[in-house]
């Protein structure tokens, strides 16, 4: 099954610009993927599925061990994939199918009968479970990311290789402790390689730094792999007393901790989305062109990604990207045009800081007003608050370009205006983040 | 604590003399003493972490220690739960000794009691075995119902002296909603005491920590949830506030109408996470008036065909601007047809009758209740009372009655918040123009404080007030 999700076509993201998606997401051609922009992805997908495969394969003709143990574990993974997650980042997550995988893999003994399920086993029964749960999610046209698919095997791939040879030497009469002790370094060992995968495809998705995305990574993911992992590792050791039981007791703490993260994805992403939809009120009022903020924002976040900023401040920087602009409400009349660009430096500067102004207002956005604030200040800046932080450079470029191009994809006019832009790099533009617009462009 | 009535003074040494008698007492036969200190360990740890890391959360009510004080009176016994619960004047926090102390014996009686209770139904105490295991769940779960109830009747006891539970007339019914919520949430915490106690024999103090690590992440992540909502909020209004900079007097319109639309909503009993979508709706229902040429929202005087017609836009406008918006869903019906009228004459689609969604027939009326009770440049402001006979007045042909009473029942109960906005800096728009009498044909019906002038106010005032303009 698994391996049949890698052979398909790479499903394009739906999700749209933004740091919380990618902007300029690479489009999926409907080329086989040996052929992909992520190369990386790709191998990760194939090489899980094809591990799937063989285990799947291996375990039909070597026979189920614990047959019951096996079923009930697979259902709890399924269900778990079913009510996976999205959360902040277009992150999925499948927290109880996670957790019952690792439980699987360190399972020693169900209600005081030991048992001796091998590593195939567990690598099938995962990839079995997993895929029951993606089918209705299939059906109904919601596909998954298939490489974060291919982690959650992965993680319970590399747990059962290591956990199940031992496993027939341990049991928990005697030393509970340490049970539990190599059980936790082998779940935080995982977690460290899964952070790391993560972060490796994340960085090939979105053309950022490796150092960056791995920062990312680990803040996004500590709060989820804790609450995965101590369920992990819970219900593997409390089933041992309770007997199957315990799969479903214990998965209720987590059960309450998927509620909680899956609220406090809703929440960021209406606010992105409040966001994004109020950016429009300048397009609509007639200030700016139409799909001026949006575009500005994409190009922006395309930029950032290649200077290696952090997701908060790309999430800053998206904000401020997209509401560069709302300073001009203030105005009574619309400029002729709205490019800013065309208008005068000291007009310029009043709407930048009328803008920052209504920002500042909510009281939670001060970077963003910062970031708005200096949005035009030339390259060194100007008075003594020295060069302006990066995000505003960056918006600066981005938005000089969208006014200049406008909607066009004309390669010649784009060109030019880089080239326009670049004239200007020793007074007003910062060279890195023209060169870095280049680039972006260039791949789009 | 500051100085306590008497009566809660008697109250709180009665409840803190028998839960040290109680735990003085004992006896302490039988109960495993390294099981007991791990526990207080733990609960204290507990309770700690919950007031320290967690002070955001709004529900203080549950923490997760309740879980491990319901642990210990399985795996301890009635007087060991009693030495867990008083172990919570260990607690590090910033509080008073009395609170402290009350809170300790509190727990410490709720305990002891619960500890009997469930060894009257047959619960042994000790770590579970596996032949215990169908039998024990229903002294656990009367324990917890117990555990609940106790704690509830000795702090409501306690709120009674300090009399702080006076009955508030008219108070809405539907406050009882989230708390019920919350006692449930509280009950499934509470019954991870069993899977606590169940396990603790084979993996020990490791247990509850795996157990309750989860549900500390859990209400971390709820109060970011919380912190980030409130976030959003801020920022929604005051985008909608920048918008509305264009008309200096329907400045805090959008959040006057948020406000009542939101009242009429609840008072017609709809769930919280509803109430709170027809709130943004109608902080958002003008948004589109940014698609309207400033002069004309400011013109005083008769409008042209074309102005009264770009000005019959905003609905459209403001619902292609926030339609991306996707947690909104019904509400954005609201926005787009906050205009239209029960007999039809509304507009942009002259849906009819209870064609119009509910969430619009909200707006609508705390829309024009708002427009009424503030200062226009073409009149000034109607008093609550005028308005809300007006508003009756217009029932049944623009505006659902239910509506209009709902906002009725709901202001007389809570007020209303008028503007305090009378005049512009710098005079009225319509100043330098010519008399024409705007809006309603009426020369502005001024001084209708003293109800006079209400009876002259033609049909048309509202439906005039309502498009920022005039009906025609």
């Amino acid at each position: 099954m698994t391996q049949q999700q890698s052979d398909g076509p790479v499903p394009a993201g739906p999700q749209g610009g933004g740091p919380e998606g990618g902007a300029l997401e690479l489009q999926s051609r409907g080329e086989p993927f040996w052929n992909t922009a992520r190369p990386l992805r790709a191998l990760l997908v194939a090489g899980t599925g094809v591990a799937a495969l063989v285990a799947l394969v291996g375990t039909a003709v070597n026979g189920v061990v614990d047959p019951h143990v096996a079923l009930a574990f697979c259902l709890v993974i399924a269900g778990g994939e079913l009510a996976r997650i999205t959360l902040p980042g277009h992150r999925e997550s499948a927290p109880i199918a996670l957790s019952g995988a690792i439980s699987y893999a360190f399972l020693i003994s169900l209600g005081g009968e030991p048992v001796h399920h091998g590593v195939a086993q567990v690598v099938a029964v995962v990839a079995l479970g997993v895929a029951l749960g993606e089918l209705p999610h299939v059906a109904v046209g919601r596909s998954p990311r298939v490489e974060e698919v291919a982690r959650r095997v992965l993680t319970a791939l590399l747990l059962a290789a290591t956990f199940r040879p031992l496993a027939e030497h341990l049991s928990l009469t005697d030393s509970s402790i340490l049970v539990a002790l190599i059980m936790a370094g082998l779940v935080v060992t995982a977690w460290l390689v899964d952070v790391g995968l993560s972060a490796l495809l994340r960085a090939e998705r979105l053309r950022t730094r490796l150092w960056v995305a791995t920062r990312d990574e680990a803040r996004a993911q500590v709060a989820t792999g804790g609450a995965i992992a101590s369920s992990g590792v819970l219900i593997a050791l409390a089933c041992t007393v309770t007997g199957p039981v315990g799969l479903l007791v214990f998965s209720a703490p987590l059960l309450v901790s998927q509620v909680a993260f899956r609220r406090h994805a809703e929440v960021r992403r209406t606010y992105l989305e409040t966001v994004r939809a109020l950016s429009r009120v300048t397009e609509v009022g007639g200030y700016v062109e139409n799909g001026h903020s949006r575009r500005v924002s994409r190009l922006a976040h395309g930029i950032a990604c290649e200077l290696g900023l952090a997701e908060r401040e790309l999430l800053e920087l998206e904000y401020a990207a997209l509401m560069h602009d709302i300073g001009q409400l203030s105005l009574r009349e619309p400029i002729a045009g709205g490019a800013t660009v065309l208008s005068s430096p000291r007009e310029q500067r009043r709407i930048a800081e009328l803008g920052s102004a209504i920002i500042r207002e909510t009281g939670v956005l001060d970077n963003v007003a910062e970031l708005v604030r200096r949005q035009c200040e030339p390259l060194r800046g100007d008075g003594d608050e020295g060069v302006p932080p990066l995000g505003s450079r960056i918006i600066k470029v981005a938005n000089a370009f969208d006014d200049l191009v406008g909607d066009t994809r004309e390669v010649e006019r784009r060109t030019a205006v880089i080239e326009r832009l670049r004239m200007d790099t020793d007074s007003e533009y910062d060279p890195r983040v023209v060169d870095a617009l280049d680039r972006v462009l260039d791949r789009a | 604590m500051r100085a306590l009535p008497g009566g809660a003074r008697v109250y709180v040494g009665i409840i803190v003399v028998s839960a040290v008698a109680i735990v003085l007492v004992g006896p302490y036969t039988g109960i495993d003493v390294g099981t007991l200190v791990l526990m207080v360990v733990l609960f204290v740890v507990a309770e700690s972490i919950s007031t320290h890391v967690l002070v955001d959360v709004k529900e203080a009510g549950i923490s997760p220690s309740s879980a491990v004080a319901l642990a210990a009176v399985v795996l301890v016994g009635p007087v060991g739960a009693a030495v867990v619960g008083f172990s919570c004047c260990l607690t590090l926090r910033r509080q008073a000794l009395v609170k402290r102390t009350f809170n300790g014996a509190q727990y410490a009686i709720a305990g002891f009691a619960t500890g009997h209770v469930y060894l009257l139904l047959g619960g042994t105490v000790g770590v579970p075995n596996q032949s215990d295991f169908p039998g024990i769940v229903l002294p656990y779960v009367v324990a917890v119902l117990t555990y609940t109830l106790l704690n509830s009747l000795l702090i409501g006891a306690l709120m009674w002296c300090l009399g702080l539970t006076r009955a508030t007339p008219g108070r809405r019914p539907q406050r009882w909603r989230p708390l019920i919520a919350l006692e449930v949430t509280s009950i499934g915490y509470q019954m991870l005491g069993l899977a606590i106690a169940a396990i603790w024999g084979a993996v020990g103090i490791v247990a509850p920590l795996l157990i309750l690590l989860p549900l500390f992440i859990a209400r971390w992540t709820f109060g970011q949830q919380t912190a980030e909502a409130r976030a959003h909020e801020a920022t929604l209004a005051t985008l909608c506030q920048a918008v509305e900079t264009k008309d200096y007097y329907t400045r805090g319109h959008c959040m006057r109408v948020a406000e009542g639309s939101a009242m009429i909503a609840a008072e017609l009993g709809m769930s919280a996470e509803r109430v709170q979508k027809i709130r943004y709706a109608g902080m958002l229902h003008d948004i589109g008036k940014l698609g309207v040429p400033t002069k004309v929202i400011q013109k005083t005087g008769k409008l042209t065909d074309d102005e009264y017609a770009a000005i019959k836009l905003h609905p459209t406008r403001g619902y292609e601007i926030v339609r991306e918006i996707s947690f909104l869903d019904e509400a954005l019906a609201g926005i787009r047809h906050h205009h239209e009228r029960l007999d039809g004459r509304g507009y942009p689609m002259g849906l009819v009758g209870m064609e119009i969604p509910e969430s619009a027939r909200i707006i609508s009326v705390a829309d024009v209740f708002d427009c009424l009770t503030s200062t226009r440049s073409y009149r000034n402001a109607w008093s609550v009372e005028d308005a809300i006979a007006e508003l009756r007045r217009c029932a049944g042909t623009q505006f659902d009655p239910r509506m209009v009473e709902a906002l009725v029942r709901a202001v007389s109960r809570e007020g209303w918040q008028t503007p305090d906005i009378t005049e512009p800096p710098g005079g009225r728009y319509g100043a330098t123009e010519d008399g024409d009498a705007p809006a309603t044909g009426v020369p502005a019906p001024s001084p209708s404080k003293n109800g006079a002038g209400t009876a002259t106010v033609a049909e048309s005032t509202s439906a005039g007030v309502v498009t920022g303009g005039q009906d025609r």
